[in-house]
């Protein structure tokens, strides 16, 4: 309900209408989805995970465990939004998840009448007969009722971006710490970046306002965030959230631009990747819930969060609230209600004295203060109607009644040390305070050995504003000195605090409880992991924490245990009797809380995806209607269809077109690498298994690669520029690899030969003119000479040809008269232009890659990636030629000599053809008689490269066959499509121009 | 051993549970036992059920410094398939596959072994190709699959988007009895059996030293004292050169961090799993109704298991390629293992230079599947001296080049 004080966030003369479950509802500006429901009196808000039972709002920040709701519609749809950190706007429309037909009346409930017979882990006890029906039966039933919101059912039309920044000092966290931290760090000069996960600065202390400097907290706030706008080298952000620390001082921050505000343009979200030389973790601390029975009731918050609503936003959760706490600090709740009018029957507390100054002056105000008392269970179902108060000490007894609607409980408070402990910072227990805080002897360590985290303020363990702010100064200013930046910063602010008396650790209430009572104590309310639950994973040997965790689920729901995990650590250990910090926590693992997945990919989607890389005369292939394909991040024509033409019809008519008349391939992509320097050709002669280092300038020569294993990795031609440079094309996927590659060697091991290598793979556009008809053309095009004897097969030349420079060079892959002819790639589109142009004449026709292949295979050419697959070595492809029996060694040189290499067994190349003419299936298996010692069918061989041969007009196929060059003539059965087998017969690989003269004319 | 059944919980509910016993025992280290198991991840624990269960072999110890199943049994994304290109992966992962099916029932343990198929996704002709190789070589090995079309692809799975603008789907590899199951499951129930054959899993004790006499070995120092043995199994993963070391013999082995991540849980809507190596990112949908993602390895060797996130990025770019509707999911925790590679990226199942030593290592990425069928064809390496499972995996190999190279055709994901 909405109080008549006003919330120091809300602007009551500015009305905001939303929805919940259709339920039309108004706010103001400035409420969260939270405040708003509870203004409302919308208590209860969704279902819990397992037994479905009602949820309310526990918390107000980011812990929230609770409180989940579907958010928008159509391709604005968020399933599992949290309202805590949802800002109202007009127009929100929530709806509540997890339960059917309705919020209020979910059949699923069912679970938790049943809860006795579904303890932890209760599925791997059951669920196991007959074996068919766990996927048939009882998994989708699971399924069903499990998970929480609905899935999307589009994708997603926002933006998101990525900024990349580098600072000296990241500070998360715009509390008084952190603020103090980057005033310091910002005053000494250092680049700072200050980020805050909700949409004001100030934390805890605009709330329970102590003073500092001898000024309010929030006057104090508003001074020093002018002071940090005022300066150029610091930057702040508001809903901004430290998300995850990674190695070397990486940090994520994930900022929500326009969630709040829908109908502002530009991205809605916005990932920052920071290098940061120091972080600052100001993340405060959240309060902890008491286990006590029905704990779970809507209406039982936690204590901070009450004073967060009534202060913040103007609104209570009830009229007569009960207070239950182990610490002085929960009665600053009692005080906030009375003070916004409300009452509070009594404080009830476990510890079994309450004299400090806080319970003082309450008891002043005419509160009632119960000690050594606890709640025993809770009344109500959907909404709390009362407590039962029992001695703390005891086992339950029940000594009162008091009615009330809702119950605020402190259990003391856990520093936020997830992101001090992502990157393997350490956490020490404080026993005095009954929480774990980062060991600052053992942060997570930068590549310079030192700590780059420093956690500062509540997160570190000062609960009090004087220490918390002195801490977040010295922070600040000691980061900002690693940077280099010593300017004083001047004088640590001076905080002001009540004194407040220690806590008693309460880890079940009351002390004695029985199981009845344990049974319904909540630990993990989403996941609805209870005490017993625990106590029953102890029981049955899960005794490391991580097993505890996964046999019961505590801590793994989308909260990922804020409220839940150190009570649960708390039960375990007086369960196996070991001291907390023997049992020790579960990996903190990023992000912070649940982070978009489009933020996380940013502008990387759909045609983004990935770089599409485009020859210069991509268009052109565009133009003409080319089916592409895929070649790593490039797009090839495949074909180029025309008219009704199918893809196949397209690549029988470009293969037969290039045989009989002229053929245009634009072989851009192909990688092409130069290799320069004194010690290249030495170089060379280590990478190739050829001798490339006596390769005669002008003169080209096929070279092959292998890996140090001996597997043949990348072929391609290599030409000799000069003396001493050396072009080495490669296969269109090799570039990049082969680069790479080089490069490795280069650096890792040959590092002191003088060698350089540049990629000029986009340098150039590349073009091969095949066919009888091809010198022809380009003599009728006009330029440098081009007869079989001024440019002989396998040689290269410079000069022009129609007005524009080329490098032309002599090699064919399709067994044809070929020319390659390389421009400069801005010249790239203008060249083919005219080479189509006057190729009219000559029949000229582009072909694309499957057209490419078929020309090679029917010459018995291989290609990487097919005749290859990274098991295959030179000597199976019968490529011992172009293996140097001159060179002492080069790369796969030692592995080609290991036993298994030089097997007589291994199955070598060989052409194949189907006795009956048809084509053989992609990757089909030759059989062999029998079966090996486990059952698998005996094999001795298979296909690598299969077409439809349009020039000999049957299928051809090359193929690795056991023996294979010793069985020409042989028939074997290959393995068919679908099943069964087909006859083919062993054959010479070159199908076409046995003796190569075509391509030599 | 308490069986555990739908009635047992019945009688439990009426007596607040209070007559559950633990699922394995707190066992203190004997002097001496016929074989210790180093490691009680998921493959140590199936190694010594089947040393038991196969060949009567109870006085084993499974050795474990840390707490079991912690390593990469309970990191993975808990995908089991066989759809393995060459012929020794093709038997050993089916072996594994077939057991699944029915582990459940065998360990009176309920691991969620859910059939409900996987694909792997062809984005270029090189992938088409190579995936209807895989088809013609799974159908000789006795491994069922089949090459589907795009229509049948957007069938199984109806949030895939198989007209992207950048990688179309073409078509997919299916193993309809692929699935998943659940990790923590499979090495607690393994481990359950195994105690109560009498074997001693021993958690918090770790193996500081490898004591031999004339080339055998005699036993291990651990930080629980020295305890003797008649062999010697090694199933470590990620640390698996670590202890050969303390042997006194090396692995060929490479450890890298590799990460995956789950989202928050939403209702069912993805009941297949599919894998896409084109684009780099594989993905199911749990029980719990989490879409459980997996990424790519670092590029440089770690122990940390924690990762770096540009690998994270990578992989949720491609899965929001594929699943559009993913980006509207959060993504709720991310998490790394240390996964053990060795030069061919098979396993090592082997005899050692040590006489009595064996090691089973070198899982890399795709250990999960494998365990069933791991610890199978260990057990009988270790009782017998050979298995036909393993022949193909001895580290021999690496001397004479007898790779087991499955990269070529199945992708890089395992």
């Amino acid at each position: 309900m909405r109080l008549r004080t006003n919330g120091r966030l809300v602007a009551k003369n500015r009305p905001v209408h939303f929805t919940f479950n259709g339920k039309r509802l108004q706010g103001y500006s400035g409420d969260t989805l939270a405040s708003a429901l509870l203004a409302n009196d919308q208590l209860l808000v969704g279902r819990s995970f397992k037994y479905h039972r009602p949820r309310g709002l526990v918390a107000a920040g980011a812990e929230e465990p609770n409180a989940l709701v579907e958010l928008g519609r159509g391709d604005r749809q968020e399933p599992n939004a949290r309202v805590t950190q949802v800002e109202l706007f007009d127009g929100l429309a929530a709806r509540s998840q997890n339960h059917w037909p309705s919020l209020e009346f979910d059949v699923g409930v069912i679970n938790a009448k049943l809860s006795r017979f579904l303890p932890a882990g209760f599925y791997y006890k059951t669920f196991m007969q007959p074996q068919a029906f766990w996927k048939h039966v009882y998994e989708p039933i699971i399924r069903a009722s499990a998970g929480l919101g609905r899935a999307p059912e589009t994708g997603d039309d926002h933006t998101y971006e990525h900024f990349n920044v580098t600072v000296d000092v990241l500070v998360v966290g715009g509390g008084i710490a952190g603020l103090a931290a980057a005033l310091a760090a910002g005053r000494a000069g250092a680049r700072v970046l200050l980020v805050e996960q909700t949409s004001g600065w100030g934390g805890r202390a605009v709330v329970d306002r102590p003073s500092i400097e001898g000024i309010s907290a929030q006057d104090w706030v508003n001074a020093t965030l002018a002071e940090l706008d005022a300066m150029p080298n610091v930057d702040v952000r508001l809903r901004c959230q430290g998300a995850g620390v990674f190695d070397h001082g990486y940090a994520l921050a994930h900022e929500r631009l326009t969630d709040h505000a829908p109908k502002q343009g530009g991205p809605r979200q916005r990932l920052w990747r920071i290098r940061a030389g120091r972080i600052v973790t100001a993340t405060g601390a959240i309060e902890r819930p008491l286990s006590f029975a029905y704990n779970d009731v809507p209406g039982v918050l936690l204590a901070a969060a009450l004073r967060d609503y009534v202060v913040n936003f103007g609104v209570a959760v009830g009229e007569r609230t009960v207070i239950v706490t182990n610490n002085d600090d929960a009665y600053r709740t009692a005080i906030a209600l009375h003070d916004a009018g409300l009452d509070v029957p009594a404080v009830i507390d476990a510890r079994t004295s309450a004299k400090g100054e806080l319970p003082e002056q309450v008891r002043a105000l005419g509160i009632k203060v119960l000690t050594n008392s606890g709640i025993a269970s809770v009344d109500g179902g959907k909404r709390v109607t009362g407590v039962q108060v029992c001695a703390q000490d005891g086992e339950g007894t029940v000594t009162e009644t008091i009615p009330c609607d809702c119950v605020a409980m402190s259990g003391g408070w856990s520093p936020v040390v997830h992101l001090w402990s992502h990157c393997g910072g350490k956490l020490v227990w404080d026993e005095p305070h009954a929480f774990f805080r980062p060991d600052a002897d053992r942060p997570p360590l930068g590549a310079d050995g030192e700590g780059f985290v420093i956690a500062v303020g509540t997160a570190n363990g000062h609960l009090f504003t004087a220490e918390a702010i002195a801490d977040g100064f010295s922070a600040g200013r000691k980061a900002a000195k690693v940077a280099g930046h010593t300017r004083k910063p001047g004088q640590a602010p001076m905080g002001d605090d009540v004194a407040e008396d220690a806590l008693t650790p309460v880890w079940i209430m009351p002390a004695q409880a029985p199981y009845k009572l344990r049974s319904k104590m909540w630990l993990d309310y989403q996941n609805d992991v209870k005490v017993s639950d625990v106590q029953l994973a102890a029981q049955e040997g899960f005794q490391s924490v991580e097993h505890a965790k996964r046999y019961t689920t505590l801590g793994m729901a989308t909260d990922q245990g804020k409220l839940s995990n150190i009570n649960g650590l708390a039960v375990l250990s007086n369960a196996l009797g070991e001291a907390i910090p023997r049992v020790g926590t579960t990996t903190f693992r990023p992000p912070y809380t649940p982070l978009p997945l489009a933020a996380i990919t940013g502008v990387a989607r759909d045609e983004l995806f990935q770089p599409i890389r485009k020859t210069p005369v991509h268009a052109w292939h565009d133009a003409q209607g080319a089916e592409f394909e895929p070649v790593g991040q490039w797009r090839r024509p495949y074909a180029y269809p025309r008219g009704d033409e199918t893809a196949h019809d397209a690549v029988t008519r470009e293969v037969v077109n290039t045989r009989e008349n002229v053929g245009l391939l634009d072989a851009s992509t192909l990688g092409k690498l130069i290799v320069k320097g004194p010690d290249a050709g030495k170089f060379l002669d280590m990478m190739y298994t050829n001798m490339m280092s006596n390769l005669a300038v002008g003169k080209c020569r096929y070279g092959l690669m292998c890996s140090e294993n001996g597997f043949l990795m990348d072929d391609g031609v290599v030409a000799r520029m000069d003396d001493d440079t050396w072009l080495c094309h490669t296969t269109t996927g090799g570039a990049d690899r082969i680069l790479a590659h080089m490069e490795d060697w280069l650096q890792c091991e040959w590092w002191d030969w003088q060698v350089y290598v540049a990629n000029v793979t986009e340098q150039y556009a590349q073009f091969a003119v095949v066919g009888p008809k091809a010198r022809q053309l380009l003599q009728a095009i006009g330029g440098m000479a081009l007869t079989k004897d001024d440019l002989p097969f396998m040689q290269w030349a410079s000069g022009q040809i129609g007005g524009f420079d080329v490098r032309v060079f002599r090699i064919s892959f399709s067994g044809e008269l070929s020319y390659e002819i390389a421009v400069a790639a801005g010249q790239g589109a203008a060249f083919w232009d005219m080479l189509v142009k006057q190729g009219e004449a000559f029949g000229l026709m582009p072909y694309g890659t499957e057209a490419l292949h078929v020309l090679r295979a029917e010459k018995g050419f291989i290609m990487i990636g097919d005749e290859t697959d990274g098991t295959v070595i030179p000597q199976d492809l019968n490529l011992n030629w172009a293996i140097s029996k001159k060179k002492d060694d080069f790369l796969g040189k030692r592995g080609q000599l290991r036993s298994h290499m030089v097997d007589p067994d291994r199955w070598k190349l060989v052409g194949l053809e189907t006795v009956d003419g048809s084509v053989l299936a992609d990757g089909a298996y030759a059989v062999a008689e029998g079966v090996n010692a486990n059952g698998q069918r005996n094999t001795q061989g298979r296909v690598t490269s299969t077409y439809y041969s349009p020039t000999l007009k049957k299928g051809i196929a090359m193929g690795l066959v056991k023996h294979g060059p010793t069985r020409m003539g042989e028939v074997i059965a290959f393995t068919k499509e679908g099943g069964g087998f087909v006859d083919a017969r062993i054959v010479d690989p070159v199908f076409y121009d046995k003796d190569g003269e075509k391509q030599n004319v | 051993m308490k069986r555990y059944s739908a009635f047992a919980i019945a009688r439990e509910a009426f007596r607040q549970h209070s007559g559950w016993t633990r699922a394995w025992g707190q066992a203190e280290p004997k002097p001496r036992y016929d074989v210790i198991i180093v490691g009680a991840g998921g493959h140590g624990l199936a190694t010594a059920y089947y040393l038991g269960k196969n060949f009567g072999i109870t006085n084993v110890a499974v050795l474990e410094k840390g707490w079991l199943g912690g390593g990469n049994t309970g990191r993975n994304t808990t995908i089991i398939r066989s759809n393995y290109l060459q012929d020794p992966s093709a038997a050993i992962y089916e072996k594994a596959r077939s057991l699944y099916e029915g582990l459940s029932q065998d360990l009176n343990y309920n691991v969620m072994f859910s059939p409900r198929g996987v694909m792997m996704l062809a984005q270029t002709q090189h992938e088409i190709r190579g995936y209807q190789r895989t088809v013609h070589a799974n159908n000789l090995q006795g491994v069922t699959t089949e090459w589907i079309s795009p229509a049948r692809v957007k069938e199984l799975c109806p949030i895939m988007n198989i007209d992207g603008p950048r990688y179309p789907v073409l078509g997919a590899l299916w193993q309809a009895r692929g699935g998943t199951a659940r990790h923590d499951a499979v090495a607690w129930g393994y481990a359950r059996a195994c105690a109560d054959m009498g074997m001693d899993i021993i958690q918090q004790c770790e193996v500081t030293g490898v004591t031999t006499e004339a080339g055998k070995v005699t036993g291990v120092n651990t930080t629980r004292g020295d305890i003797k043995c008649g062999k010697l199994g090694m199933v470590v993963a990620g640390h698996a050169s670590v202890l050969a070391q303390k042997a006194g013999f090396q692995l060929p082995i490479e450890s890298v961090a590799l990460q995956a991540l789950v989202s928050e849980p939403i209702k069912p809507c993805m009941d297949v799993v599919v894998m896409a190596n084109t684009v780099h990112g594989y993905m199911s949908q749990s029980d719990k109704g989490e879409m459980v993602i997996g990424g790519g390895t670092d590029g440089y060797n770690n122990y940390t298991q924690r990762g770096s996130f540009h690998h994270i990025e990578e992989t949720v770019r491609a899965l929001v390629e594929t699943f559009p509707i993913v980006g509207r999911l959060k993504m709720l925790r991310q998490w790394g293992g240390i996964v053990d590679v060795t030069g061919d990226r098979s396993p090592i199942l082997s005899k050692t230079p040590v006489e009595g030593i064996f090691v089973n290592c070198g899982w890399g990425t795709g250990g999960f599947k494998a365990i069933p069928g791991s610890g199978w064809a260990m057990a009988e390496l270790m009782a017998k001296g050979a298995s036909p499972l393993t022949e193909e995996f001895s580290m021999n190999r690496f001397r004479h080049g007898k790779f087991i190279d499955e990269s070529v055709a199945a992708g890089v994901a395992h």
